[in-house]
């Protein structure tokens, strides 16, 4: 590591002027992926601004039918909290399948969709179940926060405060584990919700998170396993690398869709 | 640089340390506690596992001034004068050979066989294979380890 200052924000707004005022200052929440990135000399904030700490910042909470999660809430504590199990227990089981044990008491979701990998869990369950992220200043629907690898809609001094998510009819995530990284080879998550019936995908994307309207059009029309067999996935735009072909990971997205209809 | 006051192993620590200082390099080298180790340092073998407020963290992806106030339990914080039960688990059921995986596989175990003890689950073998996920061995196969955690979680 190199030097760096620690700042501990003790509110939004104090996150927003070092972010602003600081030297390509950079938010740190369970730093599980931003001091890897440190270390690999890929990412050089002079400032960090550890948003933890704030009041409200982590913790789930239900309103209604709505589920709001702080942006710096553990995965642990998505995967364990009885009104995630109540509301969305999709994002309960997806939440317990990120990394392992250490990773999970630290990441959060916050961290998690602000990085954006294209590998990464919680773009898919939220894209699917068309939730909002809410930030320091504005309501971002999911559909247009998630915009290509590592990248989103996030603007250089905004922070994520929370996600919301509406209680979906029914969805379920089925993930395909790169059992070395533990991220997902190919993930999908279906979903009956707010946004109607969506299919993401994480994983396969060249270009991150995405629908796919195929397998959407089959789970509007009828929503069985069965239905999604008959579906054609196309190779292109998929990542190809040595862990899989694009035309692998096209077929594994039709079976994790199946999948995880067959668990909804 | 920064002045962090933390409880480590039951004592109040205090060290002015540079900002960017890792718990895991804090730890060995300003405490002297050697028994945390450092295999890869990018967080995927777990060897660098402690317990911060009571949680299995990997300390080499955790900042040291980010943890004032916080309760820290290394290797060396489990035995309380006799080896913790799973510490004499690992030595019957030959858990380590070379021993370095070995403090972060007993860090994980510990909090692991405690989580599933406090939410009521029944801890089965493969539920101990998947949650080792973290935490890699080259020497011993994972299979006496695996025997290791089920016998201590019967004496824990
Ligand atoms: C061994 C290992 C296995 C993993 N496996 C998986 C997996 O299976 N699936 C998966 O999805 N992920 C996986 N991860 C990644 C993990 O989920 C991280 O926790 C997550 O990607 C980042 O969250 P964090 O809280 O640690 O963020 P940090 O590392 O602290 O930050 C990440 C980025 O987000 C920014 N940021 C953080 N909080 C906010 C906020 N509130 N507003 C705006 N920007 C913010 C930071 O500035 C930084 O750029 C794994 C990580 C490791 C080390
Ligand atoms: S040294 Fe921390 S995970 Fe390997
Ligand atoms: S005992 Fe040698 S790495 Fe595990």
């Amino acid at each position: 590591m190199y030097p760096l200052k620690y700042h501990k924000a003790a509110s939004v707004d104090d996150a927003v002027a070092i972010l602003t005022k600081g030297d390509s200052a950079k938010l740190l929440a369970g730093g599980q992926t931003l001091l890897a990135t440190m270390k690999q000399h890929l990412a050089a904030p002079g400032d960090l601004v550890d948003i933890r700490a704030i009041a409200g910042m982590s913790g789930i909470k239900a309103e209604g039918d709505t589920l709001v999660i702080g942006a710096a809430t553990t995965h642990a504590e998505v995967a364990g909290n009885s009104d995630v199990a109540k509301l969305c227990p999709m994002l309960a089981s997806l939440a317990a399948g990120i990394g392992d044990p250490a990773v999970r008491h630290a990441g959060t979701i916050g961290g998690s969709i602000a990085n954006n990998d294209p590998a990464a869990d919680y773009p898919a369950g939220l894209l699917a179940v068309a939730a909002t992220i809410v930030t320091s200043k504005r309501k971002i629907p999911a559909d247009e926060f998630f915009d290509g690898l590592f990248t989103t809609a996030l603007e250089e001094d905004e922070v994520i405060t929370s996600i919301r998510v509406t209680r979906p009819k029914r969805a379920a995530y089925a993930k395909f584990r790169q059992p070395a990284s533990l991220f997902a080879l190919v993930g999908v998550c279906v979903a009956d919700g707010a946004g109607g019936v969506r299919v993401a995908v994480t994983g396969a994307g060249d270009d991150g998170v995405f629908r796919h309207d195929g397998l959407e059009a089959a789970l509007a029309a009828k929503w069985s396993a069965d239905a999604v067999k008959g579906v054609k996935v196309a190779s292109d735009g998929l990542l190809s690398d040595i862990h899989g072909s694009a035309e692998y990971r096209a077929n594994l997205i039709r079976v994790m869709a199946g999948r995880a209809v067959a668990a909804s | 640089m920064t002045k962090v006051t933390m409880i480590v192993n039951g004592k109040a620590v205090s060290r002015e340390v540079p900002d960017e200082t890792l718990l895991s390099d804090f730890l060995r080298e300003k405490l002297r506690l050697t028994g945390t180790h450092v295999g890869c340092d990018t967080s995927q073998c777990g060897a660098c596992v402690v317990h911060v407020n009571g949680r299995a963290v990997k300390s080499c992806s955790t900042l040291a001034v980010a943890l004032e106030g916080a309760e820290v339990t290394t290797i060396e914080g489990l035995s309380n004068g006799e080896l913790h039960p799973m510490q004499t688990a690992f030595n019957e059921h030959h858990g380590l050979q070379c021993g370095f995986c070995t403090p972060g596989m007993i860090m994980t175990s510990v909090d692991m066989v405690a989580r599933y003890k406090s939410e009521g689950r029944k801890l089965t073998a493969e539920a101990i294979r998947t949650e080792l996920e973290g935490n890699i061995c080259r020497c011993t196969g994972y299979h006496n380890i695996v025997r290791a955690v089920e016998d201590a979680a019967g004496k824990m």
